[in-house]
């Protein structure tokens, strides 16, 4: 089955960046209602860059890779950068299928496109994302209204 | 005039008793037309989710059809024979929900679901505090139903959160405490300290008959028996046992007993609430509106005699009487035949995961002390997981926390995975089930035997 790519399973098997780290700006926790999982997500800023983030996440291996994914993708970057990282994936992962995602654009997130094929496991992809915007959020960094409408709901 | 259903699938050659035969499995399945599609890329269906919902047979579907395109109209009013017949119609499924657990037809309240009718319960509790509230009811029975500060109310650490939510807030609404007994690792009620537990101060003792992830069969008669000695009032949670055990109110002794319609072959949006008539008689509504009144005056109404004091509002008609040809259905098959048939398939699946290492089952190991489900875990792969490759070969499961997160918290797991069966399920899918379940550790390169 296409969903369960490698580079998914060895995200969920060794998640990059794992663990909850000092110092950081804001810590947020997020819950998938419907199973359960749950991210525990901290966030360094140093000016509008992305200078850390550290987590805990217990869940499905989807979400777990996704968490690892994100990690990768945004730690380093600016926050601007970082969100239009979520905002490709988001768009891949709602896209039903048609959209296959950008590789420079999302990385290793190339990797859950089959995930948009599946609406109940789409949850599961997104819970670290919507930890990570909430937490930029609390951190005090400055999110377009644009990308802060589309946050996906806090399931906490 | 009512339309009269014929609603005898197994029953429409001689039955024997004992598990059903592939032959009589067959003809059921027969009778479930979304049985017949297939899901992703072709796959036939094995669907083992009836402990979330049951599939409907045609019998179902057309009754509710036929009450629609035939009989419609509001009940309990209007002076025309439509209203006379959809009354007819109605309270003739009230008779007949009422003899499949074994309770008189005044005796059963028809809610939106389960839920509704452990909540109408729960409300009567808190409602019954209120000045007047009680006037005129039997004082013995009055003093059943108050509750407040010192009060205790004791549910299980297995309960569904429909049977848990309810009573925790009633306990707040109240100042009365919330109590709980606990589960063993075994997943059976730890009755080491009832005694203790359900005491003089206990007013209500609400638990699962059949746990709906664990699938244990509750000690009824030991519970009952101690929330008698302490005049405690009992609720049943029948969500996971009407469908599946021959239940009799009055065998069971309980107070009040709930379920659902969708797990027993019949509609969405009806749950069944059955009540003693002398607390029912008692009790103070929960949802206030039309149809539950006697006189309503600006300065105040009186309310009518159950049933209808509890069905406020349009009641659920349509499905009430599908639910009741559900019940012929059943009877039909016999629920002592259910019975077995549903052990039988325990007893394959409990078998065929036994001989999986990697495996672990949630709950008693023998299908005799079970019903309906098996929950359980596969090493180091996460429940979302493996329902999603059971998914790929057609299989479909219930994978999460099932409505009962503390029961999850207690046996140290996030989530589990739950096959669960119905009268329509056959040896052969528990071995399609088996054998997808095969390719997890595969997928996931989980060691098999780890």
């Amino acid at each position: 089955m296409d969903l369960y790519q490698e580079l998914i399973l060895e995200h969920s098997k060794r998640p990059q960046h794992a663990g909850l780290r000092e110092p950081f700006d804001a810590e947020t926790h997020h819950v998938n209602t419907t199973c359960g999982d749950e991210v525990t997500l901290r966030v360094r800023l140093d000016g509008d860059r992305v200078a850390d983030v550290s987590y805990d996440a217990i869940g499905c291996s989807i979400s777990v890779a996704s968490t690892s994914v994100l990690a990768e993708e945004v730690i380093g970057h600016t926050v601007a950068e970082a969100m239009g990282t979520f905002g490709a994936m988001r768009a891949m992962l709602t896209s039903k299928g048609q959209d296959a995602g950008d590789e420079e654009q999302i990385g290793d997130g190339v990797a859950f496109a089959g995930v948009a094929k599946y609406p109940a496991r789409v949850k599961c992809a997104l819970l670290s994302w919507s930890a990570f915007t909430d937490a930029l959020v609390r951190a005090g960094a400055t999110i377009s209204t644009d990308h802060q409408n589309q946050t996906v709901g806090s399931t906490s | 005039m009512t339309t009269t259903y014929d609603a005898a699938p197994a029953a429409r050659e001689g039955v024997s008793g004992g598990a059903l035969t592939p032959a009589e499995v067959e003809r059921i399945r027969a009778d479930f037309p979304l049985l017949r599609r297939t899901v992703r890329e072709q796959r036939p269906l094995v669907y083992l989710d009836s402990g979330a919902t049951s599939q409907k047979p045609t019998v179902v579907l057309d009754a509710e059809r036929r009450f629609y395109e035939q009989h419609n109209a509001a009940v309990h009013r209007g002076a025309h024979q439509l209203a006379e017949e959809a009354t007819d119609e109605f309270e003739h499924a009230r008779e007949r929900v009422a003899r499949f657990v074994g309770a008189g037809v005044g005796e059963v309240v028809f809610t939106k679901n389960a839920t509704e009718a452990i909540n109408l319960v729960a409300y009567a509790f808190s409602n019954a505090g209120f000045d007047g509230a009680l006037e005129g009811a039997d004082p013995e029975v009055a003093a059943r139903l108050r509750i407040g500060p010192g009060d205790e109310i004791v549910v299980t650490e297995m309960e569904h959160h429909a049977n848990l939510v309810p009573w925790q807030e009633l306990a707040r609404r109240t100042g009365a405490t919330l109590r709980w007994i606990a589960i063993t690792d075994d997943g059976e009620l730890d009755l080491s300290d009832l005694e203790e537990i359900v005491n003089e101060r206990t007013k209500v003792l609400a638990f699962a008959h059949v746990s709906n992830v664990l699938g244990t069969i509750n000690p009824v008669r030991t519970l009952v028996a101690r929330a008698k000695a302490v005049g405690a009032l009992t609720v049943l949670d029948a969500c996971q046992s009407v469908p599946h055990l021959p239940v009799d109110v009055r065998d069971l002794d309980v107070d009040f007993l709930a379920f659902s319609g969708h797990k027993m072959f019949g509609p969405l949006g009806i749950g069944v609430l059955w009540g003693r008539p002398e607390l029912l008689a008692a009790m103070p509504p929960f949802i206030t509106g039309g149809s539950m009144i006697e006189t309503v005056r600006m300065e105040g109404t009186t309310y009518a005699a159950p049933p209808q004091r509890f069905e406020a509002g349009t009641p659920v008609v349509a499905q009430a009487v599908a639910l009741a040809v559900a019940c012929d259905y059943l009877d039909a098959i016999g629920m002592e035949r259910v019975r077995a048939h549903d052990a039988e398939l325990l007893r394959v699946l409990l078998a065929g995961l036994a001989e999986r290492p990697w495996v672990r089952v949630l709950g008693p190991l023998e299908a005799e002390q079970r019903s309906g489900a098996v929950a359980f875990e596969v090493d180091g792969v996460h429940p979302h997981d493996v329902g999603q490759v059971l998914d790929d070969a057609g299989v479909a499961v219930r994978t999460g926390h099932h409505c009962a997160w503390p029961l999850h918290r207690r046996m140290r797991v996030t989530s589990s995975s739950r096959a669960s069966v119905a009268a329509y399920n056959t040896p052969e899918e528990i071995q399609v089930f088996l054998q997808a379940l095969d390719r997890v550790p595969e997928v996931f390169g989980t060691a098999k035997g780890a």
